[in-house]
């Protein structure tokens, strides 16, 4: 195991002092100029992962930052004498402050997504790029660099170049490494999956997309800044080419998006390419060939090259035994006590959708320690009120507090944080993490903060908790329904939840299968969780629940013990009609 | 502040030159909102077929009329080609951009290899008639361009409303499976579809052999507008992507006689970006 961790550190430790004592080596320019190239295309596509490969967010506006970057840095040098290396963190800047700047605003719209949002960064490349044409930026008649010098960190001033691209290089793969191993990272690969579940595990996801995109942007920008150098002379045409974004998303795609260092893969192979026919004198040939080779990677290998091996080297690595004791639910014996404080309290609930009043002013307490069946026939209002308390939708009127705090207006994120987790009706898991990596997340951000280790044991737990043991490192898409609703479970649980909010968790399984759900759901309860579900199954709303609300047309109907309500004629002519009312 | 005049005649020239932009949509947008594929290949065969009309024309003196019926159905077949590999991979939205970049890349890459770098125009005697109406002069050639792109857009739009067809790709568009369940054979129809949007590229490229400078590099000119055009003019949605066109081609031909002529790129994405963040009703 300690080899396995010291080796690749230790490599990478050589490989960073080789490139980094290269330009001493007195080998020719050409070699300088090959691998600044490399340099410039890892850091430009790795950056561009980190918003677009990890949140999904494909941009194809990556040539705007990177732009602006050359354009800052050409700009303050020729026209204000700034020197040269003082201009580079302003190109980052500037570049990371137009890329926030878009995202406060198109990340706010849930409509701008997939590629629309491509689309809206493109066009915001060619708004920049003629903008800067026509005004004295560039003026139409190019930048030349010639004039700045160059400082002497190195012997040569290719040399100088090379290694300002290989510390931006280095820089930005840390960067890749530290995202994709944090919980910003975690939180990425979540809005990547399924942005409204993610929110509403407690991903602040505004904040991380906003923070994926300046880390994008201003890695672009920096590295702009020191590519406006290596061309010495910027122009309009050639700085927003239409090519640069699109050779970024091949790099990614090809090695990998998803990885840290599969966009580092695809770069390196499509450069080292490209320069392959460029000196052969067959610039035109290597391009098609790399089309071929993106075409074949993308109907072959959709994921990337860097993933596909993983995939492989771990179906060849032997399985490791897990010494997993299974963990039985345990039902108490003894009838559980319900307190007296209510920890959920909704006065006037209203939401309207348009001229549709979907909650027309409920009223409801939960109290601490119970569990509250909620019914109705369909269009109710019943998901919908699981909806604003889990803060997917805000409250059009009215209030609701959770322990005593108001939450109706807050963003799902920091509900989840007060302790409310909820399921789906249909399981919608994170699609691309395994059930464990599901579950440690939900705990990573619902719970309060834990090292990584207790956040994998309480994950194991609940795996276990709700029969998925075994399956820890399966893809939600190998799970059958009936698992899928308990990973829904699973992952609410590991959020350690005060308020726990089910929507038809029991729908679509069969008598064994419901059996086992409603011996769960009061294991759960018996540890401390307070319930609320949405059912249609009577038998386990009269089974499982203290009280029964029941709504109707937006409005709470009837409210009391299960059995009773359930024989109120009021109630069942809603459900049946008036003829059995009677 | 130019004349009125001049105000005028650019906004003719504007909504002539909108005639290409909404022809160049039509196919892009059907395949993007019914097949929800991207092509960006779109462009290439345009001027695959922009290419192939300049050579029957001054090789082999064929009247582009003439030729214009050989490349229509070629487009029609490489457009099935192209759906198969979809079909076969199970190509998502993203994937098929991808893809068709590549597609486009190699397309540029061939054209060059056969038709060099060089500007190649199609010298016709007729490419320079005009019509003049009071103080105005309409060019024929791209007001024949508007009137076909017309006929095609108003003749999809009664396709995909009227019959059955049609009627089976909307809904196959809104829900594949569902539709599948109702004997909505999909595939068949996607691949008339894919087909059908090819042929159009091959409708326009025949326009731009007349109308335009032909170098291997002007396949990703027109790009960005004409994606501008397809999401304003709504998805899937053959009058809208017309109108939207002629509305771009209005305004950046206005702002050039205003601005000046550099400033054009900005209006029409102005105009995309106003009308994503904005979300009118109507578009």
């Amino acid at each position: 195991m300690t080899v396995g961790r010291t080796l690749p550190k230790a490599a990478a430790a050589l490989g960073i002092l080789a490139f980094a004592i290269l330009p001493t080596a007195g080998l020719p320019a050409f070699y300088d100029s090959f691998f600044y190239l490399v340099f410039f295309w890892v850091s430009l596509s790795t950056s561009w992962a980190l918003l677009s490969g990890f949140a999904g967010y494909f941009s194809l506006g990556h040539a705007a930052f990177f732009g602006v970057g050359m354009y800052t840095t050409a700009t303050l040098t020729t026209k204000a004498g700034v020197p040269f290396l003082a201009t580079v963190p302003v190109a980052a800047a500037m570049a990371a402050l137009l890329g926030v700047g878009i995202g406060a605003v198109v990340f706010r719209m849930k409509r701008l997504r997939g590629e629309l949002f491509a689309l809206l960064t493109l066009a915001v490349t060619f708004v920049i790029a003629t903008i800067i044409l026509n005004t004295p930026i560039d003026g139409g008649a190019g930048v030349f660099m010639s004039a700045v010098p160059v400082p002497n960190l190195m012997p040569t001033q290719t040399g100088t170049i090379y290694m300002l691209g290989f510390a931006m290089c280095v820089l930005t793969l840390g960067i890749a490494w530290w995202v994709a191993h944090s919980r910003l990272g975690l939180g990425l690969f979540a809005i990547h999956d399924d942005e409204d579940v993610a929110e509403a595990k407690g991903v602040p996801t505004f904040r991380y997309k906003l923070i994926a995109f300046a880390l994008s942007a201003g890695i672009a920008g920096a590295v702009g800044g020191i590519h406006a150098m290596y061309v010495g002379f910027l122009t309009v045409a050639g700085t927003f080419e239409l090519t640069v974004p699109l050779y970024v998303v091949l790099m990614s795609v090809l090695g990998g998006a998803r990885s840290w260092f599969g966009p580092a893969i695809g770069a390196t192979v499509i450069t080292a390419l490209l320069y392959a026919f460029i000196s052969g004198g067959e610039a035109m040939v290597g391009r098609a060939v790399v089309g071929l080779i993106l075409v074949l990677a993308i109907l072959w290998l959709p994921d990337g090259v860097v993933p596909a091996i993983q995939a492989w080297l771990k179906r060849r690595r032997p399985v490791e035994e897990r010494a997993q004791a299974a963990v039985v639910p345990v039902v108490p014996a003894t009838p559980h006590r319900i307190g007296t404080r209510n920890i959920l309290e909704a006065k006037g609930a209203a939401k309207r959708f348009g001229g549709l009043q979907a909650l027309a002013g409920v009223d409801l307490d939960v109290r601490e320690g119970e569990i509250l069946g909620l019914v109705g026939p369909n269009g109710s209002g019943k998901t919908t009120l699981i909806n604003v308390i889990s803060g997917f939708y805000p409250l059009s009127g009215g209030t609701i507090t959770v322990d005593g705090v108001e939450i109706g207006h807050l963003p799902a994120h920091e509900i989840a944080r007060r302790g409310v987790a909820r399921t789906y009706q249909i399981p919608r898991p994170f699609v691309n993490m395994t059930v464990l990596d599901n579950v440690s997340m939900a705990a990573t951000f619902g719970g309060s903060t834990r090292t990584t280790a207790e956040i994998r044991d309480e994950a194991l737990h609940w795996i276990g908790f709700t029969g998925l043991g075994g399956k820890e490192e399966a893809l939600p898409s190998e799970l059958n329904l009936h698992e899928r609703k308990f990973l829904e479970l699973a992952r609410a649980l590991a959020a350690k939840p005060k308020l726990l909010l089910l929507d038809e968790v029991l729908s679509g399984l069969n008598p064994t299968e419901v059996d086992n759900a409603i011996r769960l759901v009061r294991a759960i309860r018996a540890q401390g969780a307070t319930i609320v579900f949405v059912e249609h199954l009577m038998r386990a709303v009269v089974e499982l629940s203290d009280r029964v609300a029941v709504l109707n047309e937006g409005k709470l109907f009837a409210l009391g013990e299960p059995r009773e309500v359930m024989r109120d004629p009021r109630v069942v002519s809603i459900y049946l009609g008036k003829a059995y009312a009677a | 502040m130019p004349s009125a005049t001049l105000l005028g005649q650019a906004l003719i020239s504007g909504v002539l030159a909108g005639g290409m932009y909404g022809l160049l949509a039509l196919g892009l947008s059907l395949s993007w909102g019914l097949l929800r594929l991207v092509n960006l290949s779109h462009f290439a065969l345009a001027f695959l077929a922009a290419y192939l009309t300049y050579e029957l024309g001054t090789t082999y003196h064929v009247a582009p009329w003439w030729s214009v019926l050989l490349i229509v159905p070629s487009m029609f077949v490489i457009g099935l080609a192209q759906h198969w590999i979809f079909v076969r991979f199970k190509v998502n939205e993203l994937g098929s951009l991808l893809i068709t970049f590549s597609f486009a890349v190699m397309l540029e890459v061939g054209i060059q290899l056969y038709w060099t770098a060089d500007y190649r125009r199609f010298e016709t005697h007729y490419a320079t008639w005009s019509l003049k109406a009071g103080p105005f002069y309409i060019p024929v050639l791209e007001l024949i361009l508007c009137l076909v792109a017309g006929v095609l857009a108003w003749g999809t739009w009664l396709w995909l409303r009227k019959t059955y067809v049609g009627k089976a790709l909307r809904a196959s568009a809104e829900d594949a499976d569902i539709a599948a369940a109702y004997g909505v054979d999909h595939r068949k129809l996607a691949y008339l579809l894919s087909g059908v949007g090819a042929a159009y590229a091959g409708v326009a490229g025949t326009f731009i052999a007349l109308i335009a400078t032909l170098a291997p590099a002007q396949i990703w000119a027109w790009l960005g507008v004409v994606f501008a055009v397809v999401i304003i003019g709504r998805l899937g949605n053959p009058l809208g992507a017309l109108a939207a066109g002629m509305l771009i081609g209005a305004s950046e031909s206005i702002a050039m006689a205003i601005l000046s002529p550099a400033w054009a790129p900005v209006v029409s994405f102005s105009v995309l970006i106003a009308i994503l963040l904005w979300d009118p009703e109507w578009s």
